[in-house]
């Protein structure tokens, strides 16, 4: 069903301020394809991913999903972006934190989904704790659980790597391996190399 | 609107995890009330006289104390980002914690204003009116609060700068709703003042969060 | 055609010669307008009967207190235009345009206290046009510190055109409020638009110093705008072309 589904990009460009972060980024993406974004720090990857995600506007460029300019109706339902920030509130536990997360979205969240959730990303047993006293490992794993209780077709991931032991970095690229299998597609950026075969780069 | 409804019940529950901040406002709007007999003298005749602006005055102040947190920890852990590209209606989103915010630093002045109305002699049918335009008032002072909010969000000197983009617009609220005590004081209806503060407030209801979510977009450029 | 010539001038690019060579002839005609102005007012208008010489003031505090409403008007259009239309140069009009409207809000401030002292004895009254003024005045001075408090000026401009828009709503509003509360509090029978029937020389002059007022503030703001545009676009080709 996601078969028509396609990101395409062109001509992007994008300043802060004076200076020309880049220009003249163009590329496609189809169902079951990544993108890896690869560049130095401040070369603009967060600035890239948040022109796809439609936060800021950019210089130059088009952005079109579904063979429409971005973001047309129902795109946000179809887009997952996780970015830098934890998006996770220290006051609540875990599973408030999905369920919340989930009514902001306008999402039904069935409980049993978003225990799954929790414990496949090895938070079984801390569901009813604050996230406060969670370590930031722990706390980021929190925010990935979204990928499996939030469905979408679009994943923007902002250094969705960081911060995590090698077990949940497997665990991560196997999530994202599933996603791409089911017809999905996601962009990332990371500085490590990911353990995901196929994608594409993107050098900035 | 299932959004606007989980989008208070979200707001009210973090409040509950940390009361401290809630209760502070609160204090604050007693303290100031509490200060100006202290300062003007405690003559019965004049402390009647002056009660419904004091009080105003200092809503406007404990109001204003709370505005800075509306949208600053959201904005900072990035979940006004994750709101923003919501499938739900960012406006009305936004609509619910402007909503929450009210229920946290609003409604509570309302119930505790004719405590501290008794202090400076109003009788009952005073305090009625006190009340009752705080009620229709403060949930203005909330409305136009948030728009400075989301204006002055993670902007250098955010809150004295928001206070100075704030106050004067509050200003119509302060003379309606200190207005309408005083009215009754003098023996007019304040009929009048009840409507013109309704209005506002209908009008506010309309225009404020669509000028909050439009600053909040461009907070989060 | 009109629309595409319109669009050609909101580019920074072709609006700074322009600018320029429109500036003197808004200072000329801003002087002109002042000498005559200030000739009727001194020498033409009659003296007062009640009030003596001092009313004289008013030639400056009347257009100073249209000017300062007036300004705000335009500011917010510049304002909308930016947020509607994402033209650069909307944002720059209204950042150059808040501190004549300020100072003029000021001045207005200013001549009405110097009025009332030697009229009322008092140098300040709490009558609806000057508490108005005041507020209108607060609004100019949290614009202007809204956007010097933005480093972005992409994000300056449109910070400062939704408080500009927020603020032209309520004006309206404030300024009915306010006269309500005044009338409601009947301490001061002091009312400054009551002015005795006014002679046709006194409002020549008013309307003669209005002009000066308003050639003036188009003359500044166009310079601030031009200084504007060379600082925000110095990294620019146009902008070493036209500094050189």
């Amino acid at each position: 069903m996601h078969n028509d589904a396609m990101l395409t990009v062109t001509d992007l460009a994008c300043s802060r301020g004076e200076r020309r972060l880049f220009s003249g980024v163009s590329f496609t993406l189809k169902a079951g394809e990544w993108l890896h974004v690869q560049g130095e720090n401040g070369a603009g990857k967060t600035s890239l991913l948040r022109l796809l995600v439609g936060l800021s506007p950019a210089d130059a460029g088009t952005i079109h999903w579904r063979d429409e300019p971005a973001p047309a109706a129902g795109f946000h339902r179809e887009l997952l972006y996780l970015g830098h920030h934890a998006a996770v509130k220290d006051e609540l536990t875990p599973l408030e934190n999905l369920r919340y997360a989930a009514a902001l979205d306008g999402i039904a969240l069935d409980e049993g989904i978003a225990l799954a959730a929790l414990a496949r990303l090895g938070l079984r047993g801390r569901e009813d704790l604050p996230v406060r006293v969670l370590s930031a490992g722990q706390k980021r794993r929190v925010l990935l659980a979204r990928l499996l209780t939030r469905p979408a077709v679009l994943w923007v991931l902002d250094e969705a790597f960081n911060a995590l032991d090698t077990g949940a970095v497997r665990l991560l690229g196997e999530l994202i391996g599933e996603h791409l299998a089911g017809g999905g597609m996601a962009v990332l950026t990371s500085h490590q190399p990911l353990p995901l075969p196929g994608g594409r780069s993107l050098l900035l | 609107m299932s959004a606007f409804l989980a989008s208070i019940r979200r707001d009210l529950l973090l409040a509950l995890r940390r009361r401290s901040e809630v209760i502070t406002s609160l204090f604050f709007f007693v303290i100031v009330v509490s200060l100006f007999p202290l300062g003007i003298g405690p003559e019965p005749a004049l402390l009647k006289k002056v009660a419904p602006g004091v009080l105003w005055v200092a809503a406007l102040l404990a109001t204003l104390l709370g505005l800075p947190r509306l949208f600053a920890a959201d904005h900072i852990d990035g979940t006004l980002e994750q709101m923003a590209l919501s499938p739900s209606s960012f406006g009305l989103l936004v609509a619910g914690k402007i909503a929450a915010h009210w229920l946290l630093c609003g409604l509570p002045l309302v119930l505790l204003a004719p405590l501290l109305g008794l202090q400076f002699g109003l009788d009952a049918p005073a305090l009625g009116v006190l009340m009752l335009a705080l009620l229709l008032g403060t949930p203005l002072l909330s409305l136009i609060g948030a728009i400075g909010a989301a204006l002055t969000l993670g902007v250098r000197g955010g809150g004295v700068l928001l206070a100075l983009l704030v106050l004067p617009l509050y200003i119509p609220a302060l003379i309606f709703g200190a207005g309408a005590a005083e009215a009754h004081g003098a023996g007019l209806d304040a009929g009048g003042h009840f409507a013109l503060l309704a209005a506002l407030l209908a009008l506010a209801v309309f225009f404020a969060p669509w000028a909050t979510t439009a600053a909040l977009k461009v907070a989060l450029e | 055609m009109n629309l595409i010539q319109w669009f050609r001038f909101a580019s920074p690019q072709s609006f700074y010669p322009l600018a320029g060579r429109m500036i003197p002839w808004f200072w000329t005609l801003a002087a002109l307008f002042g000498i005559a102005g200030l000739w009727v007012a001194f020498f033409v208008a009659p003296t007062d009967a009640q009030q003596g010489e001092g009313y004289r003031i008013i030639f400056v505090h009347v257009p100073a207190s249209w000017m300062s409403m007036f300004i705000y008007m335009v500011m917010a259009f510049w304002a909308g235009l930016g947020l509607a239309l994402g033209t650069r140069l909307s944002g720059m009009m209204a950042q150059a345009l808040a501190p004549t409207g300020a100072l003029m809000a000021a001045l207005s401030l200013w001549t009405g206290a110097l009025w009332g002292k030697p009229m009322w004895g008092t140098w300040w009254v709490w009558d609806a046009r000057l508490t108005s003024e005041l507020i209108l005045f607060f609004l100019y001075i949290g614009f202007i510190a809204l956007q010097s408090a933005i480093d972005d000026p992409r994000r300056a401009d449109k910070a400062g055109a939704i408080l500009a828009l927020v603020g032209v709503v309520n004006i309206p509003i404030i300024y009915f409020s306010v006269k309500w509360w005044n009338t409601l509090h009947q301490g001061s029978t002091i009312n400054l638009t009551r002015a005795p029937s006014m002679a046709q020389t006194m409002l020549l002059g008013m309307l003669l110093m209005a002009l000066a007022f308003w050639m003036y503030s188009i003359a500044v703001a166009l310079t601030r705008a031009r200084a504007i545009m060379l600082e925000r676009e110095r990294h620019t080709e146009w902008v070493k072309h036209a500094v050189d």
